[in-house]
């Protein structure tokens, strides 16, 4: 037990880093000698080399997490501050799946669970991850063995029978924090039965950490979790500034702290970087884009195996995404946290994730984004695997466009499964859109 | 006869190009089947133009599918090409369908000419002109028969797939059920037609349609019934989106 405590922390301090700086010289050294190419977008930013450092060693030490620290499986939208007091090591399963999707590895794995009877009509994320336990693939070497699985149903209720199966497979307890649909504003009973069940994960909590619920610990982890998310706020507002200093895909890709480090200093420090960075850009009049001639909201998760090219084909015409539903979710999920009260406030907060909100709350925030970051236009990524997101974008559609007079294009895709993906035809749907702009 | 510009729509079934004199009024035409050698048919395609029309020193405009592989000054999507040869064949703004050989569209034009909004069928063929296409070969219907058996139908017989796929094999269970050919192409016409309905469903306007499609009256008709508003055809609706490929270098 000391010893893979020892193992798990040498892991994450010396063994990550050492991983991240080593792929870095190894592109460095790729990069040599190539002439660089023409590219329609701004310097890359500084915090990229240290993003990917703080996701190598998270990764890294999460090989060596089980049988050190208790570990966690956890869905995006699962108050994760409520479990980090208890030293649990959180591994986020969609996290994880994002990254299969974006090194094009969800055919194999989802082959691997279709064989196995489950419909292709899942959620990907769902697919990837059930793939990944069952072939033991996965592009981080390993994930450890969970020994709670936590989840909330404030993203979907797919995550209920997905975490289900993985509770099966692993035969540990699995936590269920069921968040009732909000409809307008959430009445205090909805608060009251979240809550309750978050004092029960407590309980849970306690049992299979052995360590008794300090008051201290978790108002501090709710501190650093409601900073991070004022941090990462601070983050996406610099896209305010024209031109934005960043892309939206940029964000898609430097949310991972956020999600799966959120409460820790690691994030918040990577924050602080970032944000200064990005100011210092915006001051400078650093685009994302060389040139930022039109500003797009995107809306639902990106097509992570896509997010590049479909980037790259806006961004040779000028148009850039100044901002995204989906990372700024990340930015209003912890702006309730109260510190002092970190049981009752994550309850609140938690219920009132994007997902779990009706479409009048949704128009509301896709107007609002729309308005405070000045686009010209928006794309409603319709995404095969996320229902819950998707649902009533036709009428989103209409509405946003008739009560803000931007487009809004409509792109039907897959957050993760190329094999929902038409590149011709969604080429030609983005390139009639720019057109309609001309 | 001189021409001054030119546009080629290569799309996914045929390849259409035409000829423009000064005032964008189309002077000559082509329609072929395309062919898998693009650049090859599209140098002759555009080559016999300018022989006929003397328009040796005329720009190129290129839109469909296959508009990458065409030598053109400019190359746009049929979206907006279809936008702007129906707007200068009719000089208002109104609602176009345009249903086509792997897409159906439904474009809002604007009082200027200008796209303000379009929808598109999803992915895959159903609701298009292929989906015609391999139902009619399966029944051994030649196209221009098409409206004449259908106008003879007593009655419809109601065919539930769009998927090209699955409708192909409902057609081959209910030919082998007995029912009447009519009847069935009949139903196939309305199937096809209340799936594009979808898609225009809330645009406003006065209904114009485009593509290939709309050279069947009892499409016209089915989409007229299913829409429940009049819908005018383009002239030379085929022709449409080559037609604004041209404009777009005049």
């Amino acid at each position: 037990m000391i010893l893979r405590r020892a193992q798990y922390e040498l892991a994450g301090r010396v063994g990550g880093p050492f991983l991240a700086s080593l792929d870095g010289w190894k592109r460095t050294l790729r990069a040599r000698g190539r002439t660089p190419r023409e590219t329609p977008f701004g310097p890359p930013l500084e915090s990229l080399r240290k993003l990917k450092e703080i996701m190598t060693a998270h990764y890294f030490q999460a090989r060596y997490a089980d049988g050190a620290v208790p570990v966690a499986w956890v869905t995006s939208g699962f108050p994760v501050e409520v479990l980090r007091p208890f030293g649990f090591h959180a591994v986020y399963p969609e996290n994880h799946a994002a990254m299969c999707g974006v090194q094009r590895l969800v055919p194999g794995l989802s082959d691997a669970v279709e064989a196995l009877g489950y419909s292709r009509d899942l959620c990907s994320y769902a697919r990837t991850d059930l793939g990944s336990v069952v072939t033991g693939q996965t592009p981080v070497g390993r994930l450890p063995r969970p020994d709670l699985l936590a989840c909330c149903t404030n993203i979907c209720q797919t995550v209920l029978y997905w975490y289900r199966a993985l509770a099966d497979h692993f035969q540990v307890p699995l936590v269920l924090v069921d968040t009732p649909y909000v409809y307008g504003e959430a009445k205090p009973h909805h608060i009251a039965y979240v809550r309750a069940q978050l004092e029960e994960l407590v309980r849970v909590a306690e049992r299979i950490s052995g360590r008794r619920a300090d008051p201290e610990a978790l108002a501090a982890v709710a501190r650093k979790a409601k900073e991070g998310t004022d941090l990462w706020a601070d983050c996406l507002a610099t896209g305010k500034s024209r031109p934005a200093p960043w892309t939206g895909i940029d964000g898609f890709f430097h949310m991972a702290p956020i999600v799966a480090l959120r409460g820790t200093d690691t994030c918040n420090d990577y924050y602080r970087m970032l944000r200064d960075e990005l100011r210092d850009r915006a001051q400078r009049g650093i685009g994302g884009l060389r040139e930022e001639r039109h500003r797009l909201l995107w809306d639902n998760l990106p097509i992570w195996f896509a997010v590049r090219e479909v980037a790259t084909l806006l961004a040779t015409r000028g148009f850039n995404f100044v901002c995204t539903s989906y990372t700024n979710a990340w930015a209003e999920a912890g702006s309730r946290i109260d510190p002092e009260d970190l049981i009752g406030s994550a309850a609140d907060s938690y219920t009132h994730i994007i997902l779990n909100q009706d479409l009048p709350n949704r128009l509301g925030i896709l107007r609002r984004l729309s308005r405070e970051y000045g686009v010209d236009g928006a794309v409603l990524h319709s995404d095969r695997s996320c229902k819950p997101y998707s649902i009533g974008q036709v009428d989103l559609k209409e509405r946003l466009a008739a009560e803000t007079g931007i487009r809004v294009l409509l792109l039907e895709a897959d957050h993760s499964d190329p094999r929902a993906w038409s590149r011709e035809q969604a080429d030609n749907r983005l390139t009639a859109f720019m057109e309609s702009f001309e | 006869m001189i021409a001054v510009a030119l546009g080629v729509d290569v799309g996914s079934t045929t390849c259409k190009a035409v000829a423009v004199d000064g005032k964008g009024r189309v002077v000559a035409r082509r329609v072929e089947h395309t062919d898998p050698r693009i650049e090859q048919q599209v140098e002759r395609v555009i080559r016999e133009l300018r022989d006929e029309t003397g328009a040796h020193g005329a720009p190129v405009g290129a839109t469909g599918y296959g508009r990458k592989r065409v030598p053109a000054a400019r190359a746009l999507t049929e979206i907006t090409c279809h936008a702007r040869g129906a707007f200068a064949a009719l000089g208002r703004a109104g609602v176009l369908v345009d249903v086509g050989g792997q897409d159906t569209k439904v474009i809002r034009i604007g009082p200027a000419g200008e796209v303000v909004d379009f929808s598109m069928n999803d992915k895959c063929a159903a609701g298009t002109g292929r989906f015609l296409e391999v139902i009619l070969g399966r029944l051994r219907v030649p196209f221009d028969q098409v409206a004449s058996q259908v106008a003879r139908a007593e009655r419809s017989v109601p065919v539930s797939s769009t998927c090209t796929v699955f409708a192909e094999s409902e057609v081959i269970s209910l030919v082998a059920g007995g029912e009447p050919l009519e009847g069935i192409l009949k139903g196939l016409h309305q199937a096809l037609a209340s799936r594009v309905a979808a898609l225009a469903r809330g645009a406003p306007g006065e209904v114009f349609m485009s593509g290939g499609v709309a050279l069947n009256p009892a499409m016209v008709a089915a989409l007229r019934e299913a829409l429940g508003r009049p819908v005018q055809v383009v002239e030379e609706p085929q022709l449409v989106g080559a037609h604004g490929a041209a404009l777009s270098v005049l």
